[in-house]
């Protein structure tokens, strides 16, 4: 397996079309890095070559560093029938920026792009019918950024006075915890930290 | 003069029995032909993918019972399969082979249910409650080996969880010998049946092209003619050990998906028999201390396997950082997990890839022109699970 993804890679790297800022391959997942302009000839181009007929859209994901400058990382996921391979591509996108929709190429990009829209908030440009997806009606937030807690901002339950469901700020009787498991022999990184800050101030 | 004609909108769901769980489909209707369907789902969302960020490795298992909850230990496997990865462990022999049988029993499980709940909405009342019937023995068989009839949380990234108990073996034989057989009882109750040929021949059909470009897998594709079969194109397991066949369609109906589905259960029986013909001795799990739990017997006699064990289930283990894609052939179609590790012993991200998703995107393009009443046979055929769409 790991052979034929060798050859996949020299030949993506040979070719002169395909614009690529990084190429990858950690075991069997090649990794190819584009710039989001570059994105729909990059794919289009990967669909209809005879080279990699990489004809169907298996995913679409979202990924969310926020320590980085460009937030966000989207990966698609394409498989290829015929060549039996597969091929992850990334982009990176920052918090405001336009995503061009992969809907003219792919049918079935319209809800995968409309969950990541849903989860992380970003925005496709061509897409026919961006909304929500998987979340509530009237939800506020992009859930799977990791700024957005755990235990959510509102709770739903049936109100039995008024007759009709109500939204209520989320009470909980016990926080949601959240254990360190770092190494009390090995010592914390900021104990370690405030250690080097007295050794070097001596 | 042309006739003023007016459409009128439908809410079908999400409390239907037809609509397999939590379906809101939205149908614009001119008369009784359908034009525009719009599904609303998300009403069994629970955020998985958000509580796997939070939780450790061996806690994340159970997440994935709770997706497609008529095959749970498909969707199992996958994780392990692809936390194995990242970690790059082999897993034992014997791990392997219990491995394969409980999926194919899974692969059984999930297609009785389908072919019988899409005879129920067609009209057919007999074939479920034969099918039941079967089902639930092959629950009692995940009850003997996990604990639970359906939420298993068995499979353990390295191995599984506990070896089978004696007698188990026998009688997962004993019931492959027998089940052909139901199969073929089911079949005089459906293949040749003239109402459920009505309902099902040249309904929903999808060609091979538009198969491709909907993003299809599974039945799905190959009812349309795709011979597409994970199990076969990437190995995964020990699946290249065994002989079992792919059933291809050849017009792309609902008809045709049903009879895939029945020539898959029979290849699925087939390659149980055969794993339990050759299933070696051995551990069920990784000898790796780090990731495989210490045995009951050394923790009452060896503090370190005490401690090792409290390591495990507290802290659990750190999966080294790197990104990968690990798909296995669900009863539904390609299930993939797309897992991102920073290193810590929790995932960074996990990104669950569910053939219902996409399978239930496709609605509106193979309804369009149907009847009202061809909507369940389309849904029922297409194997909508809503624990999987809405994750």
């Amino acid at each position: 397996m790991k052979e034929e993804y060798n050859n996949l890679k020299s030949l993506i790297e040979k070719n002169q079309k395909i614009k690529l800022t990084n190429l990858e391959l950690n075991d069997d997942n090649l990794i190819l890095s584009s710039s989001k302009e570059d994105l729909l000839f990059n794919i289009d181009f990967l669909k209809r070559s005879s080279d990699f007929k990489f004809r169907q859209l298996v995913d679409i994901l979202g990924v969310d560093y926020p320590q980085r400058e460009i937030r966000f990382e989207i990966i698609y996921l394409l498989l290829s029938h015929e060549k039996n391979l597969r091929i992850s591509i990334k982009i990176c996108v920052s918090e405001n920026d336009l995503v061009p929709s992969l809907t003219d190429i792919f049918p079935s990009a319209n809800w995968q792009e409309r969950e990541v829209f849903d989860m992380y908030g970003i925005k496709f440009s061509n897409h026919p019918d961006l909304r929500r997806i998987l979340t509530d009606y009237e939800f506020e937030g992009y859930p799977l950024r990791k700024d957005f807690p755990l235990t959510g901002h509102k709770e739903v339950r049936y109100d039995s006075e008024l007759q009709k469901v109500v939204y209520e700020p989320v009470k909980l009787a016990q926080d949601f915890r959240d254990f360190d498991f770092e190494s009390p022999w090995e010592g914390s990184e900021y104990i370690n930290k405030e250690q080097l800050k007295i050794e070097k101030e001596k | 003069m042309a006739k003023h004609t007016k459409t009128m909108n439908l809410n079908f769901g999400p409390q239907h029995p037809a609509a397999h769980g939590v379906l809101r489909l939205i149908l614009e209707l001119d008369g009784e032909v359908i034009e525009r369907a719009d599904p609303h789902i998300g009403l069994l969302h629970r955020g998985t993918e958000k509580l796997i960020e939070h939780k450790t490795y061996t806690q994340a298992i159970p997440y994935f019972d709770r997706l497609d909850y008529v095959a749970p230990m498909n969707q199992e496997h996958a994780f392990a399969l692809a936390v194995e990865k990242l970690l790059k462990i082999e897993v034992p022999s014997r791990a392997q082979h219990i491995r394969v049988i409980f999926c194919e029993i899974g692969r059984i499980l999930s297609h009785i249910l389908n072919i019988t709940t899409q005879a129920l909405d067609v009209g057919a009342l007999t074939p479920s409650l034969w099918g039941f019937e079967e089902r639930e023995k092959l629950m009692v068989f995940y009850e003997r080996v996990s604990g639970s009839r359906l939420h298993a949380n068995y499979f353990r990234p390295g191995g599984v969880h506990i070896d089978m108990p004696h007698g188990l073996a026998e009688d997962i034989y004993d019931f492959c010998k027998n089940f052909p057989k139901v199969i073929d009882d089911l079949e005089t109750l459906l293949t040749d049946n003239r109402i459920f040929k009505q309902r099902n021949v040249n309904i929903g059909i999808i060609s091979k092209q538009e198969v491709l470009d909907h993003g299809f897998s599974g039945v799905m594709l190959r009812g349309s003619g795709i011979p597409w079969d994970i199990r076969k194109s990437n190995p995964y397991e020990c699946y290249e050990e065994f002989n079992f066949k792919i059933p291809v369609g050849k017009n792309g109906d609902c008809y045709d998906r049903y009879l895939c589905r029945i020539e898959e259960m029979r290849e699925s029986t087939n390659i149980i028999m055969q794993a339990l013909e050759k299933l070696p001795k051995g551990p069920i799990m990784t000898t790796d201390s780090r990731i495989g739990p210490p045995k009951r017997q050394a923790m009452k006699t060896s503090m370190e396997a005490l401690i090792n064990h409290f390591k495990l289930y507290t802290e659990g283990y750190h999966v080294p950082s790197g990104e990968v894609y690990a798909a296995v052939e669900a009863p539904k179609g390609e299930f993939g997990v797309y897992l991102i590790s920073d290193g810590s012993n929790k995932p960074y991200r996990c990104k669950i890839k569910a053939p219902g998703f996409v399978h239930l995107q496709a609605m509106n393009y193979m309804i369009k022109g149907h009847m009202l009443a061809d909507v369940p046979a389309v849904l029922g055929s297409m194997d909508i699970v809503f624990g999987e769409v809405d994750r």
